[in-house]
């Protein structure tokens, strides 16, 4: 259901996927975001996926929280259901109905106030269960619909519009993953599309939780001279270090392979993805190494970016819990309840 | 002390109570259990309940047994025997038998002046110097004096000995030695009572004939159990008392339920980070049309109230179980109240109602919690389930649950391809039925059902709204909604005097019914004649509202400190203020017909 409409004339000339979808069909409503919004190229970067990867929108659930990273949802597949949350309430949501529904197809979209204070509990959590879903971190380091308070994102010295520097640390959460367990941990930046989207369908094939940051500058509060998170800034202190190419299941793999410097991971579903290093020193691999590796780049105010960390060998948070292959919302309620004989068996117990 | 002989207790059968004095981690859970199910299967009525401290080790703990053979099984007011067990607590304990009981102690020790009163009757038997002979390890010397004691009420009582016996070979049907360790201490109590105790006492047991139909259990269990029948299959939840048992009983059901033959399990049993996490994943799961609950306390529901509000306005069924301890803040967590009311009736900021239904014994426990989930389906809404600690986690007699196997879940109005095909466009929230409920989808169905579910501001259509006139006429249709549940919900149990009509009404809710209705049959007694009601829900139905005005005079019981069902009957009912007025008893000790009586001869 969209709230602004969209002219539905499409041009005859526009690329069809194996649905016979066009990119218009991934589409949501018009943006409402300032003009030049990082969040809007990510929403382009969505669509762009979904459509490459052929996804039907209505096996999407898109969730968020709130914000106005939060609010981009309604801008892309609009044929899926949506659900704007409560602020830093999204994983629980998308927890729950990934629990319920094993073959929905979660895509939460949150932000850097949204995920990194008021719901830095509920996505640490999200991340530790490893529920299937793709989990996009919008990070503009500030907060935009209350107009400009630094975030927990924000550098340290960073300054804000009106030139006060930042002084509490922040949280950075491509390391706060890596720490706590995630299987796929990716950042990049809005205005870097071709390093965007394959990360993303890479991210939506994952059997896991797939963590992608993806540093986003707010053009209203935090694009100025000063600032950490402003076009200017990431570009020139982005630092590439592996490049993902994805490649689809049915896509033999045409690409070279460089023996240390390749390397091919098979996804869910018979997807792969091709790493390669920009970095000869990185291993997208080793946890460890991967880890000190980002942390000592940010030390020197470099933002390293790529599909940073994968690991497919971790179950899944369905796979723990043991549950049926059949959606549970899907089981017939015969199969749910125990019967009336099996009730005067249990009562029996209590006599 | 003077040496003089305190009274006899006038002879009793089936009509007594037992205190049981405690320290906390010994294992007398099990002796106390065991002398409870034993009276039970002698067909008599009993009533448990477990007054416990928040502690794992070494705090006072009781066990109160009470029998009467008319089912009068409110909290006991006095007891006949109480076994001193905690040094700690000698003197309170010796204070709480009525004049002429019998006070059983262990007389390893020489009986200290705090055990000491010259009207009640001191049984000593040496039961830690007994162990300390029979038995090996420390550990086994400790539990085993508790069964120790538990022989010699079954001496002092008449409790049928083959009865605990089987009672044990059941329990130990796999472990014949510690099947043999108890009999051995059971005998060992009771032998010892026969050689030197007055066996039996003036008051005592004899079989009867009255659990033929009965089962003895707990309300957590119970409401597990009803939350297996509805069809539940997403349960999350964050541990706290006393709720904990509840999710307990649940996944143990599943486990044996709900498990395939290869293990794999038809459930998703949930223990999330913290109570808004646990609420939030209830509404996801529902959102995506699973029927889903989380059971909490006090504590939980304040952190839930958050996105309780966001169901409720965007309309996500989700069933919450409170377990209502004592509150405010921590409280007490291992006392009973029920405080809980308004915070549930209006939880959340802004404009809230919801659907309250209020169980008093295990049996509705089980039933209101399918309930629960036929009204959250059918009115796209929360609904609380309001037990509590009494209810919830002492040993009940209560008749056999019954299942009907035509039972089918009321899931409401959903949308699926089908019905999709037969509309020219889909909309969340019109039109609106008979119920003021309009149709849902669920997601991973069908495109043309898609829709963006929201907490902000939305028109009739779903659409995102910051008109007045569109977000007003949503929060009207929800207002009517909740008033239109009233029709649905479970009635009030009402019992006229039978000997005419009465000006007064004896109202109350939940776990107060036993006291009230043994109050009642006081009052009734005394010649005092008063019809009785206890309302089971909220929205009130007009069954509520007709029986508050047909008395001048109703006394509400509810065991808080502001009267919060009377307040919510006030500001939800056309029932004028002095129409109600209210007996509050909230120390967190279960209720007694001894407080109510005297809260109602108080306001009469």
């Amino acid at each position: 259901m969209t709230y602004i409409k969209k002219p539905a004339v499409r041009h005859p000339g526009l690329e069809k996927n194996a649905l016979g979808l066009t990119l218009r069909d991934y589409e949501g409503s018009m943006s409402t975001l300032c003009a030049g919004c990082g969040h809007d190229s990510i929403t382009a970067a969505i669509i762009r996926a979904c459509h490459a990867l052929s996804i039907a929108p209505h096996t999407v659930a898109k969730l968020s929280g709130i914000g106005c990273s939060s609010k981009t949802p309604t801008y892309f597949l609009g044929g899926a259901h949506g659900f704007n949350s409560a602020h830093g309430r999204m994983p629980a949501i998308a927890t729950g109905a990934g629990a319920a529904n094993r073959r929905l197809l979660l895509l939460g979209v949150s932000g850097d106030g949204d995920s990194l204070s008021i719901g830095l509990g509920q996505m640490a959590h999200a991340i530790r269960r490893n529920l299937r879903m793709t989990y996009i971190l919008e990070n503009n380091g500030v907060y935009g619909l209350t107009k400009g308070q630094f975030s927990a994102s924000t550098d340290l010295g960073s300054k804000s519009r009106r030139g006060d520097p930042n002084v509490v640390p922040p949280i950075d959460p491509v390391l706060l993953a890596l720490s706590i367990g995630a299987t796929f941990v990716a950042r990049s930046f809005s205005g870097d599309k071709d390093q965007l989207v394959p990360i993303l369908e890479a991210a939506l094939c994952h059997d896991g939780l797939a963590f992608v940051d993806v540093i986003s500058p707010c053009v209203t509060f935090n694009d100025h001279e000063g600032s950490t998170k402003s076009y200017a800034y990431v570009r020139k202190h982005g630092l590439p270090v592996v490049h993902a190419d994805f490649v689809p299941p049915a896509d033999p793999i045409t690409l070279e392979q460089e023996p240390g410097t390749t390397q091919i991971v098979p996804l869910h579903g018979g997807a792969r993805v091709r790493l390669t290093k920009v970095a000869q020193d990185y291993d997208p691999r080793d946890r460890v190494r991967a880890f000190a590796f980002v942390q000592e780049h940010l030390a020197r105010g470099e933002i390293v970016t790529g599909l940073l960390f994968l690991d497919e060998s971790r179950p899944s948070m369905h796979e723990v819990m043991g549950t049926v292959e059949t959606p549970l919302v899907e089981l017939p309620y015969e199969s749910l309840c125990p019967g009336a004989a099996a009730l005067d068996a249990i009562t029996e117990q209590w006599r | 002390m003077p040496d003089v002989t305190p009274p006899t207790l006038a002879p009793r059968t089936n009509d007594l109570a037992v205190k049981l004095a405690n320290v906390n981690g010994t294992g007398s859970a099990s002796a106390n259990a065991l002398l409870m199910q034993a009276i039970f299967r002698m067909g008599i009525p009993v009533a448990g309940k477990n007054l416990f401290p928040s502690n794992i080790q070494g705090l006072p703990t009781w066990y109160e047994i009470r029998v009467n053979a008319n089912g009068h099984l409110a909290r006991a007011p006095a007891f006949d025997v109480v076994v001193a067990m905690n040094p700690e607590t000698y003197a309170r304990d010796a204070r709480e038998l009525r004049p002429g009981g019998y006070l059983l102690y262990d007389s390893t020790w020489p009986a200290p002046e705090a055990l000491r009163r010259p009207d009640v009757h001191l049984l000593g038997v040496p039961l830690a110097a007994m162990c300390r002979e029979a038995f090996a390890g420390d550990r086994e010397r400790i539990l085993m004096k508790n069964i120790a004691y538990a022989g010699v009420l079954v001496a002092l009582l008449d409790i049928e000995l083959p009865v605990v016996e089987q009672l044990l070979d059941e329990k130990y049907a796999r472990k014949a030695a510690l099947r043999d360790s108890n009999r051995r201490a059971l005998h060992m109590g009771l032998e010892y009572a026969r050689a030197h105790l007055p066996c039996p006492l003036p008051v005592r047991l004899a079989r009867m004939d009255a659990n033929r139909d009965a089962v003895l259990v707990d309300g957590n269990t119970a409401a597990a159990l009803g939350a297996i029948y509805a069809g539940a299959t997403v349960a999350a939840w964050y541990p706290i008392t006393p709720a904990t048992s509840l999710m307990d009983a649940f996944a143990a059901f599943c486990k044996r339920f709900r498990t395939d033959p290869d293990g794999r399990k038809r459930y998703a049993f949930l223990q999330a980070e913290d109570e808004l996490a646990a609420i939030g994943m209830v509404i996801g799961a529902s959102w995506a049309g699973a029927r889903a609950f989380t059971a909490t306390a006090g504590p939980g529901i304040s952190l839930m109230s958050e996105l309780v509000g966001l169901a409720y306005y965007a309309e996500i069924p989700a069933v919450i179980v409170d377990v209502q301890r004592v509150g405010p803040s921590t409280g007490m967590p291992t006392r009973t109240q029920q405080a809980d009311i308004l915070a549930c009736a209006y939880a959340s900021h802004g404009d809230t109602k919801h659907i309250l239904l209020f169980p008093a014994h295990p049996g509705e426990c089980f039933e209101m919690m399918v309930q629960a989930f036929d009204l959250a389906d059918t009115f796209q809404t929360p609904v609380f389930m309001l037990s509590d600690l009494d209810v919830g986690m002492n040993d009940w007699v209560c008749p056999r649950f019954r299942w009907d196997d035509a039972y089918r879940p009321r899931r409401g109005r959903i949308l699926g391809k089908t019905e999709l095909d037969a509309l020219p466009r889909f909309f969340r929230y019109s039109p609106a039925d008979e119920n003021e409920v309009a149709a849902r989808t669920l997601p991973g169905v069908d495109a043309r059902g898609a829709f963006f579910t929201r907490g902000s501001g939305h028109d009739e259509f779903g659409a995102y709204t910051e008109d007045p006139v569109a977000y007003t006429k949503v929060m009207e249709r929800l207002a009517r909604k909740h008033r239109a549940a009233r029709k649905h919900v479970p009635t009030p149990v009402v019992e006229l005097d039978p000997t005419g009509p009465s000006p007064l009404g004896l109202v109350t809710v939940g776990s107060c019914d036993a006291a009230c209705r043994e109050a009642l049959a006081m009052l009734r007694e005394r010649g005092v004649r008063a019809d009785y009601m206890r309302i089971r829900a909220f929205p009130f139905t007009d069954e509520v509202e007709a029986f508050l005005e047909a008395h001048p005079r109703n006394v509400l019981v509810e065991q808080n400190r502001d009267g919060q069902l009377r307040r919510l009957l006030l500001d939800e009912t056309a029932v004028g203020r002095d129409r109600i007025v209210s007996v509050l008893e909230y120390g967190g000790y279960p209720l007694t017909a001894q407080q109510v009586l005297a809260g109602v001869e108080r306001v009469l």
